[in-house]
Parts: C-alpha cells; structure tokens; sequence
C-alpha cells in the first residue's frame, strides 16, 4: 500500500473499506469477549448487550458490501485492488459471524442462569475462549499490517483451538454421564464452546484471506485441525 | 445445446492455444527514430490463434513494437530497426521479402476508421483485386460478401454496397476497415487501438468480433483501455519505457502480475 492511486478519491474508497474492517472486528472481538463474561459470571444485562450489539455488527457488514459493490462499479479494479476488495467482503463476512456466534452464546446466558456453570467447566470455556479471542485479535492485528508471512503463522495455531474444544467436549460428556440432571446446562456449554471454537475457525479462515490478498495465492497445504470431536463417543471396543 | 457446443468451441480453441505454435517470433527487436532509441531489445513471441494484447503507458513502444510486425516503420524516415522478427519463420526483414506480400499476410486496423473515399464494396474488393484473389465478379461479389459477415457488418450494408464508406457510422466504419483487412485472407490482424474512436456500444461490437476472429486470425491489439485488454485477449503484454516489462496470461497479469510496474500501471498508481 506504498504507493498510492493517481485518483485519490479511489485510495479514499480502499480506506473507507479498511477502515470499516478493523471497527468491525475490533466489535465483533468485544461481543465475543463479553459473552463469555457473561456466561461465567451469569450476568443477564452484559448477555442483553452483546446481543443488541450484533445489530450495529450486521449494519456495518452491509454497509462495507455496498461500499465494496459501488467501488468494484465504479473503478474496475484488477490485481491488488481487486483482491483488497473482494477480500474486504469475505473479511466482512467471516466478523458478521464471529458476531452472530458470539449473541448465540449470550442468548445461553438466559438458560444456564437458573443452575449456574460449575467452576471447572467455566475455566475450561474460559480457556477455550482466551485462544480464540488471541486468534482473533491477532488475525486483526495482521489485517492493519498485512504480513502474509504472519496470516500463515496464525492459520497454524487453529489445531491447539481444536485440541482444547475435544478435551472440553469430553469432560462435557461425563458431567451429563455422571448426572442427567446436568444435561440441560451442559448441553448449552457444548454449544458455547462449539461457538467459541467456530470463533477461531473464522479467524483462521481470515487469516486465509489476508495471505491472498497480499500475494495473490491461496496458502498451501491443508490448515492443521486437532478436533476430534466428531468421532468422540462411538463404540470402539 | 448450443451454448454447450459454443463452450466446446472455446475450450477447444484455449487448448489450440495452450499448445499453440508462434507466429511470430521477435527477437531483439530494437527500434531507433534517427538518434533516439525507442525499443529495447524486446523479445516476444505471438501465439497463433490467440489474441495478444499489448499494454503502456504513452510513449512506451507498443505501437512501435505493433508496425515493426508488418514493417509499417518503413514507411518512417529515419526509422532503423535491429533483431529479428519472423512469421512462419521466415524473416519478414530478409531482403527478399516481399513488403506488399508480407502486408497481405499481416494486416493492420488502425485507431480512426480509415475507409477509402469509395463504395463499401470497393472499400473490400481493392485488396484482393490487386493481390489477384479473383477470378471474376462473382467470385469477388463472394469475397465481399464473406467478408462483410465475418466482420459482422453484412446484415448492416448489404442494402447499400454501393453508397459510400464513408457514409457508415464509426463503429460500422472501423467494421468496414476491419472487414477490408480480412478480405486478402491474412494470416495476422494487428490492431492499433481500434476502438479509442468509438462509443461503448461500438466498441462491445468490434470486442465481440475480435473474440469471434481469434478462430481464424492470430490477432495483436494495442489498446490503451486496459479493461478492453482484459476482455478481449489471452495474453497480455506490458511495455514501459521501451522496454517489455511483463508478458502473461491475461487472467494472471489482470489478477496477480509479477511485476510491481506492471502493477502500478494497471491499478492507476504512481509508479
């Protein structure tokens, strides 16, 4: 971005752009901060925040879509400019759902109030949270640089996530076995951490689109995954 | 169906291309206007049947590098040209090339419609009558007429063959001359920013006939609109100061060139 466009109205179009990414992202980062504070400590209000934020987070996605829309119209843009933009609008994309993963889990604030979260697991979504929140902070921070070199380096911490998720997952499981009355709370803990984890997904999958658009090619090889949740359970005697 | 035998069609022609033979090889290609060095050892290959698109700022030498393809910077006094360029491997700057010949085989459209000051069937009938391309008048009439449709001009003039040329609009006007170009069978078309005269609607109708022509015809296009580039050809060449930058699928340099110039220049930034 060293050099700049002879129409400076353009450059100032590529900056609206940029500009609308890190505010969303930098929201998107509290909601999902928030909600888990909000889940652990059982605070309904924080919980009614986060979900009447995600409107402002929804707004702010459509506005950089029209933006994105009237720019690519107006100045048919090609190489560099074109990826800035269209990875504008996957960027967007991916923070609208971090955002909406965030309100689903403060919607669950409301249910597990009555019971409560038991400490051990609280700790453990509040681990599984600081990696994802880390992820995501990170990936934003690369996003104001730009460094393919560390979009790539993000995209390979995903796997410890996904290893914290499966080891949650587990102990999920045997509260629910060692108590059915556990089921209701657990199973909206499951989906919490099933959120928080989607979190660091999307914030891998921003860190894809950062690398294109800084190089022009899509990263190379599969992104590492450690979540073996999907298997865990079945019968194996 | 036939959007499905229309892709054949296109796939096809992309794998004629893949593997295609040049045509035209440049090798070295320098160019001198008295004292001053307009090209610098350009080397460029044209592939048969594809559309090359040659892209700069003003200035740059693409236009040079277009004229020495068919020897028009003959015609330019003080005008010296170094390297060598072949179609078909033979050397169009051996002495004993014949320069009329050699224009039949590469023909050129240039940026203002040119037509002769004559009916729109003399406009086409001149050149093959004078390369002797006919037997008699029906034949001729033949020539005319396939060459007005393949410039998809026909259904537009085929009323009034013998009013003027210049009597058409400018779009049909460039049509004419590119129909005229057609008419002596040449192996290569160049085109010398052949739509810079012309409106949107105009333009889209000779873009499409360029698309329909790289069947038959290897084509080179200067063009300054580098959207008219990125539509119309397979590959792209980027001159700057005389010298060939880049050259490259047309789909990579529009997307991901590798030089930051090029870069620079299709994006509208300060170099």
């Amino acid at each position: 971005m060293a050099s700049t466009h002879i129409l400076s109205a353009y450059d100032d179009e590529l900056k609206y752009l940029s500009r609308r990414i890190s505010e969303m992202g930098g929201l998107a980062e509290q909601m999902c901060s928030d909600a888990v504070r909000a889940l652990v400590n059982s605070d309904a209000a924080l919980a009614q925040k986060v979900i009447s934020d995600d409107v402002i987070l929804d707004h702010a996605e459509r506005e950089i879509g029209d933006k994105a829309i009237v720019t690519i119209a107006r100045r048919q843009p090609v190489a560099a400019d074109l990826r800035e933009i269209v990875g504008s609008l996957r960027i967007a994309s991916d923070l609208e759902r971090v955002g909406d993963l965030g309100k689903n889990t403060a919607k669950r604030v409301i249910a597990v109030q009555g019971t409560g979260v038991p400490r051990k697991l609280a700790r453990g979504l509040e681990h599984l949270s600081d990696l994802a929140l880390v992820q995501l902070k990170d990936v934003l921070d690369v996003y104001a640089t730009r460094s393919a070199e560390k979009a790539e380096a993000i995209r390979s911490r995903d796997e410890e996530i996904d290893a914290m998720y499966t080891s949650l997952f587990r102990e999920l499981l045997t509260y629910m076995m060692e108590d059915p009355r556990n089921i209701t709370t657990c199973t909206h803990l499951l989906f919490c951490a099933k959120n928080i984890e989607r979190i660091g997904d999307h914030a891998t999958n921003i860190a894809e689109t950062i690398y294109y658009m800084t190089t022009g090619a899509q990263p190379e090889g599969d992104r590492p995954k450690d979540d073996s949740s999907n298997t865990l359970g079945a019968i194996t005697e | 169906m036939n959007m499905m035998s229309e892709s054949a069609v296109e796939k096809a022609l992309d794998q004629k291309m893949s593997d295609a033979s040049h045509k035209m090889i440049g090798k070295d290609v320098s160019v001198y206007y008295g004292e001053k060095r307009a090209l610098f050892d350009v080397n460029l290959n044209v592939r048969e049947n594809t559309v090359t698109a040659l892209i700069g700022p003003s200035g740059c030498g693409k236009s040079t590098f277009l004229r020495c393809l068919n020897r028009m910077n003959d015609t330019i006094e003080n005008c010296r040209v170094t390297g060598k360029i072949t179609l078909d491997e033979d050397d169009i700057y051996d002495n004993n090339i014949d320069v009329v010949e050699l224009r039949a085989r590469v023909g050129m459209v240039f940026q203002k419609p040119n037509p002769f000051p004559k009916t729109i069937y003399e406009n086409i009938s001149y050149g093959p009558r004078i390369h002797g391309l006919s037997k008699n008048k029906a034949d001729m009439d033949q020539i005319v007429e396939a060459s007005l449709q393949r410039a998809g001009l026909w259904g537009e003039v085929k009323d009034r063959l013998h009013e003027s040329g210049t009597g058409l609009s400018g779009g049909q006007q460039q049509r004419l001359c590119i129909a005229r170009a057609i008419a002596v069978s040449p192996e290569v078309i160049l085109m010398d920013e052949p739509c810079s005269a012309l409106d949107p609607i105009a333009t889209a109708k000779v873009e499409e006939l360029i698309h329909e022509l790289r069947a038959n015809y290897t084509i080179v296009i200067v063009t300054h609109s580098m959207q008219q580039a990125a539509r119309v050809s397979q590959r792209t060449a980027m001159f700057h100061l005389g010298q060939l930058v880049e050259e490259n699928d047309t789909d990579k340099m529009f997307t991901n060139p590798d030089d930051q110039r090029t870069q620079d220049y299709i994006m509208g930034r300060f170099g």
